[in-house]
């Protein structure tokens, strides 16, 4: 199910992926965070950081983005919420493939996020979360005098 | 209600041999949910971060073609720390049978949820049948 994701594609993505591998070497082949879950699990996630800020999206379609309850506390993001997907009493079923439920997602984020700065938005099934991260955490450029 | 399987799947081998006879280009196989009545079947497609503009579905002789391309705001110089998604593109493809009418398909994209709606031939909805006494 998941052989196709092992391919590459010109994008950014195949910087993600990259990186994770590289990461992935760096922490002990394939050591996952203690909060990771398993792939597949809705919804999915995707974390990109500059030195300004780091984005969070989440791959939730169809979800009512009121109903998602987005916290953070120091550097620790949780997101619960529910998809409730109706089924249809009188219909026979060929397959149902898609999450139904309640779902629950932790993520540490860097460090120097600031919590008091962060915004949310829905737009075609993604919801990206920005969290800013604090001035003093930006590489300055040091001047000599 | 085995034997009536209408939309059967065909991206399995046939798909996977094109797909590495093409470019080594990913794509997403969007999680879908099929189900059938009286007046035809319905698809629910998961395609986060597909607009309507980025969509892509048609009938490829007698396949039902979903594409999409994902689009949303990343930063320039955006790295990354962790990733649950490697591709930007979904694709996935069903072939549909005689009885279905593929010039009478419904389509309606919300909130990356895309609902296909397939509706059988008049003559082939199932009648229910009065037994006189």
């Amino acid at each position: 199910m998941f052989g196709s994701l092992t391919r590459f594609e010109n994008s950014l993505f195949d910087e993600f992926w990259r990186l994770q591998q590289q990461m992935d070497e760096l922490f002990g082949g394939g050591t996952g965070g203690i909060r990771s879950l398993p792939r597949g699990s809705f919804p999915a996630i995707n974390v990109g950081h500059t030195p300004e800020k780091v984005d969070v999206y989440l791959f939730a379609p169809g979800i009512d983005p009121k109903q998602l309850d987005i916290a953070i506390q120091q550097s620790l993001l949780t997101i619960a919420g529910k998809r409730d997907i109706p089924i249809s009493e009188k219909a026979a079923y060929y397959r149902q493939e898609r999450f139904s439920g309640e779902f629950r997602r932790v993520i540490s984020l860097p460090e120097d996020v600031d919590p008091e700065r962060v915004e949310a938005k829905y737009r075609d099934g993604i919801v990206q979360i920005t969290v800013h991260r604090r001035e003093s955490a930006k590489p300055r450029q040091i001047e000599i005098h | 209600m085995a034997t009536n399987t209408s939309v059967a799947e065909r991206d399995s081998r046939r798909s996977t041999a094109q797909r590495s006879a093409q470019t080594a280009e990913s794509a997403i196989r969007p999680p879908v949910d099929i189900f059938e009545d009286g007046d035809g079947i319905t698809l629910l497609a998961d395609m986060a971060g597909v607009s309507k503009e980025r969509l892509n579905l048609r009938v490829d002789g007698n396949s039902l073609v979903l594409e999409g391309d994902m689009q949303f705001e990343l930063p320039q110089q955006a790295e990354a720390l962790y990733a649950d998604v490697h591709a930007t593109r979904y694709r996935r493809s069903f072939a549909l049978s005689r009885e279905l009418e593929a010039d009478k398909i419904e389509a309606n994209l919300k909130d990356g949820v895309l609902t296909v709606r397939i509706p059988k031939r008049a003559a082939l909805r199932p009648r229910k049948i009065e037994v006189r006494g």
